[in-house]
């Protein structure tokens, strides 16, 4: 059936069966491919996207449970007052390698800088355990959110 | 039955990289000549990859897949540094698999820098002295009166310039220079290459922009689930499509019997087509939904009793007997171990392992009037063009494949299953298909780095000197030799260096693909062998790292090329480490803390890496710093790259050795996604400090070799924290215990 999803501060039209995940209908139904599948079990977080501003993992949400919930993408992250510092911070430290995981890495970065602006040590593991990244970028992931919130990088 | 692969050992084979060598030499003037690359919007093509437009814009072709290693962007910063252009007027395009015009291109055995290095820049140089040839023709003058500055030619003595843009439709009148004979800039004058440089796509990767193989949409596409037996190789016995068919939005479901050489395709690495069961459909969740439906039953296979249990038993009563086969017997080891003050026997044992990149397999395929398409995140893709034509019994040339951006590659994606899979269905489905894999599929579904035994004796004199080795190694194969990526070199270090060496392997049959993963071969073997090193350092009571030292012995170089063994390079590199890790001081270490050292060479890297560890009394290991002295030449070509990749090859060799194994059991893989096939996370990944050591040797790749020494590194640092040596991996934390 068709389901009017909030995404990104557009009302988008999917008709899909309630049960698929809110990821696939992002990505197969409507285009919307910054969220990334990696496990579909909510291990790796590449298909993080924010729900009403919590990040989420988009694999594990049924569609017919998402509502009138506003969903945010790696896409909506330039018109984010501290997503854009993120990504700018990201460029600049050239975080990625494949870059696979990375939408899902900023979407739970910007998260925790929208609730900790500046976060120590312990609250980026935390809050980024979450994530995968398979090439292992990790040190430059922990300098591009010290950056992101001004803090010294090392 | 013994799954035997193609004797093609990627990444280690010296044979391998000299016939990609040769066939680059013979591109390249294929590639300089005029008209090869498409032309655009008023763009002149000056050679296969640089096109210049009126206003400057330079387009210059990536030859080679990127998975992530950075090679889009550095390849191309070595035609722009020659052609003399500023990087922000640069635009890069990837190109399709292109053999005739760009030689081979592949990702693998960190050879793109080497094999590029000499080649590309004369690419790029060609274009500009074709540019200044242009210029000097309009003037009516000497080319050597001419120079360059960024994008424009200059003559030096009037001071008058034409920009790039302005010459390029006049170089068709120009003829191609011989590329042997231009001339190279003195790398005091780069601007470009050296300098640290953000990847090319980094703002379509922070936007989530459309780039990967799993991104790929096609008008009327199709999306497809192709189920597989747990047991490689075996066939479907029986499955309800029907059922799989009444879900909603799928639209076929088949059998497909695979190809009878689908285990071990000729010429290629990783399996073909398998037997299984596709679903297509509307979209992927419903294909998924479908395949759950869908009941299979698998038919019996004769691998179906192999466990790795039974291998490691298996492997155990074979070090027991006589080795099968020796392959290499320097001096008289038993005398030596007689006569040694001190000597150590141990067993190592490391499991297979998943590449699992964190793109899951995926190919895009359209099959129309005899023609196939295809969209692929490849690592190698001329050998899945070349499997898909025998697979689909069409030709070579009816194919085309572009290749997107990988998601991760690790070697996994050098094997091109998923294509001919992909292929296959969009054939039987009549309509363009994008095949994509579950975690579990690829899990359960790669081909592997292969486990090992080794079962060491070692004997030190009174002096302190390594005086005899003796490895009796267990790996998988059969008397055709080693599966693929489990076989060692004769020269395998410390061979060579000790007098009395004796190398003895011993196969076991296996029925489970492997092939090479990130530093093949290199990635188990430097673990069990510095390791076993460490011991002995131990045993002879000195200090690891001048035990290191001393065994590297005085000659600068031993052996011939290509299996030269630059020890001179390791010690700066050994020197190196030791110093920035404080190695010296690492007694004032509080207890339960302690450094270790490890050093190896692989992929024409030389690396010596120190690891700081803190055990718990529980057994919980937490990995402090990680120290990394790199030698790779006289050149970094990106160092903002270069850093990227040596961080994170040290932190997967940490991942390997904390957390990772496949283990067989009932002939298929236990494991099937993150959560029992662990990957290291943030809060364990320790930061990483890197020096290159320069020296002046030709600039050599960075994808692989930083990994193999940091899984001993952690390891024998674990020793000195601990008292506990780690001879089995993953490392299990319950043996640490205080």
């Amino acid at each position: 059936m068709a389901y009017t999803l909030n995404v990104n501060g557009k009302a988008l039209s999917a008709d899909v069966d309630g049960d698929t995940p809110l990821l696939w209908t992002l990505r197969d139904a409507l285009g919307i491919v910054g969220p990334k599948f990696g496990c579909g079990v909510a291990a790796c977080g590449a298909c993080t996207v924010h729900v009403d501003g919590q990040p989420m993992r988009s694999c594990q949400i049924p569609t017919d449970s998402v509502g009138a919930a506003k969903i945010t993408t790696i896409g909506g992250m330039a018109a984010h007052p501290v997503g854009k510092k993120v990504q700018a911070a990201w460029m600049e430290l050239d975080v990625a390698q494949c870059g696979y995981c990375q939408p899902g890495q900023i979407m739970s970065a910007t998260a925790l800088l929208a609730s900790t602006p500046k976060p120590t040590d312990a609250q980026i593991d935390a809050a980024m355990a979450g994530n995968l990244c398979r090439c292992a970028t990790y040190t430059r992931i922990r300098a591009a959110i010290k950056r992101a919130s001004g803090q010294k990088e090392a | 039955m013994t799954y035997q692969p193609s004797a093609q050992t990627f990444g280690a084979s010296r044979r391998e990289i000299l016939a990609s060598v040769t066939a680059a030499g013979l591109t390249l003037s294929f590639a300089v000549a005029p008209k090869a690359a498409a032309e655009d919007a008023g763009a002149k093509a000056l050679n296969a990859y640089v096109r210049i437009a009126p206003d400057g814009v330079v387009t210059i072709m990536a030859k080679n897949p990127e998975i992530g290693q950075g090679i889009k962007t550095s390849l191309p910063m070595m035609i722009a540094e020659e052609l003399d252009v500023d990087w922000k007027n640069v635009r890069i395009e990837q190109a399709d698999n292109d053999p005739k015009t760009f030689g081979r291109q592949f990702a693998g055995g960190s050879m793109a820098t080497p094999l590029h290095w000499d080649e590309l820049r004369r690419v790029g140089a060609v274009a500009r002295l074709m540019l200044i040839n242009a210029a000097a023709q309009a003037w009516n003058c000497q080319p050597g009166e001419c120079a360059t500055t960024p994008g424009n030619v200059v003559h030096k003595a009037s001071g008058k310039s034409r920009s790039y843009g302005s010459l390029a439709l006049a170089c068709a009148d120009v003829a191609t220079p011989d590329p042997k004979s231009v001339t190279l800039k003195d790398p005091k004058a780069y601007r470009i290459v050296g300098k640290p440089t953000p990847q090319y796509d980094v703002a379509k990767i922070v936007s989530g922009q459309p780039l990967f193989g799993i991104d790929v949409k096609r008008p009327g596409m199709l999306y497809a689930t192709f189920a597989k037996a747990p047991v490689f190789g075996a066939k479907v016995a029986g499955a309800d499509l029907d059922a799989a068919k009444a879900v909603k939005g799928v639209r076929k479901a088949f059998v497909v019997d695979g190809d009878p050489n689908g285990l071990a395709p000729p010429g290629a690495l990783g399996t073909g087509l398998l037997p299984g069961v596709a679903v297509v459909a509307d979209s992927w969740w419903a294909a998924r939904k479908g395949r759950d439906k869908a009941a299979i039953r698998w038919a019996d296979h004769p691998t179906a009793q192999q466990s790795s249990k039974g291998f490691a038993a298996r492997a155990k009563d074979l070090a027991a007997a006589a080795p099968q086969k020796t392959t290499r017997n320097d001096g008289d080891v038993d005398a030596a171990l007689k006569g040694a003050a001190k000597t150590v026997e141990a067993a190592y044992a490391y499991p297979f392992l998943a590449h699992a990149p964190l793109e899951p397999m995926n190919c895009t395929a359209e099959f129309k009037d005899g023609k196939l398409e295809i969209w692929a995140p490849t690592q190698n893709p001329e050998p899945g063009r070349q499997l898909c034509a025998r697979t689909l019994g069409i030709k070579p040339e009816d194919i085309t494949v572009h290749m997107t951006r990988c998601g991760g590659g690790f070697g996994r994606r050098l094997g091109n299953d998923y294509m001919v899979e992909a292929a296959w269905i969009a054939r039987e489905a009549g309509a363009p298909v994008k095949l994509l894999w579950s975690r579990e599929d690829d899990i359960q579904h790669g081909f592997y780095r292969p486990g090992g035994f080794h079962f060491f004796k070692g004997g030190v004199d009174a002096a302190g000197n390594l005086v005899a080795w003796r490895d009796h190694f267990v790996t998988y194969g059969d008397d055709k030799g080693a599966a693929s990526s489990a076989g060692m070199a004769p020269t395998e270090f410390p061979s060579r260096f000790v007098p009395n060496y004796r190398q003895d392997v011993s196969f076991m049959a296996l029925g489970m693909p492997t092939g090479p993963m990130r530093a093949p071969g290199s990635n188990a073997l430097a673990w069990a062998h510095q390791s076993f090193i460490d011991e002995l350092a131990h045993a002879a009571g000195a200090d690891p790292l001048a035990f290191q030292l001393k065994l590297l012995g005085d000659k600068p170089t031993v052996g011939e090329a290509p299996a030269i063994y630059n020890a001179a390079r390791m010690k700066g590199v050994l020197q190196a480490a030791g110093e920035m890790s404080g190695w010296a001081a690492r007694g004032k270490l509080p207890k339960g803390q302690g450094l270790g050292i490890a050093c190896y060479y692989s992929h024409l890297g030389y690396f010596a890496e120190v690891c700081h560890v803190a055990v718990s009394p529980a057994g919980e290991i937490a990995v402090k710093k990680m120290w990394v002295a790199a030698d790779v030449g006289r050149q970094i070509v990106n160092p903002l790259g270069a850093m990227n990749q040596v961080q994170g090859a040290t932190i997967e060799g940490l991942s390997h050795a904390l957390y990772q194994q496949v283990t067989l059991a009932d002939g298929h893989v236990e494991q099937s996604n993150f959560t029992d096939y662990p990957l290291i996370r943030i809060d364990k990944a320790p930061p990483v400090e890197v020096k290159f050591v320069i020296t002046d040797y030709p600039p050599t790749g960075l994808g692989e070799p930083a990994l193999p020494p940091a899984l001993p590194a952690l390891t024998n640092a674990i020793f000195a924290a601990t008292g506990k040596r780690v001879r089995e991996l993953p490392i299990r934390p319950e043996t640490l215990k205080a």
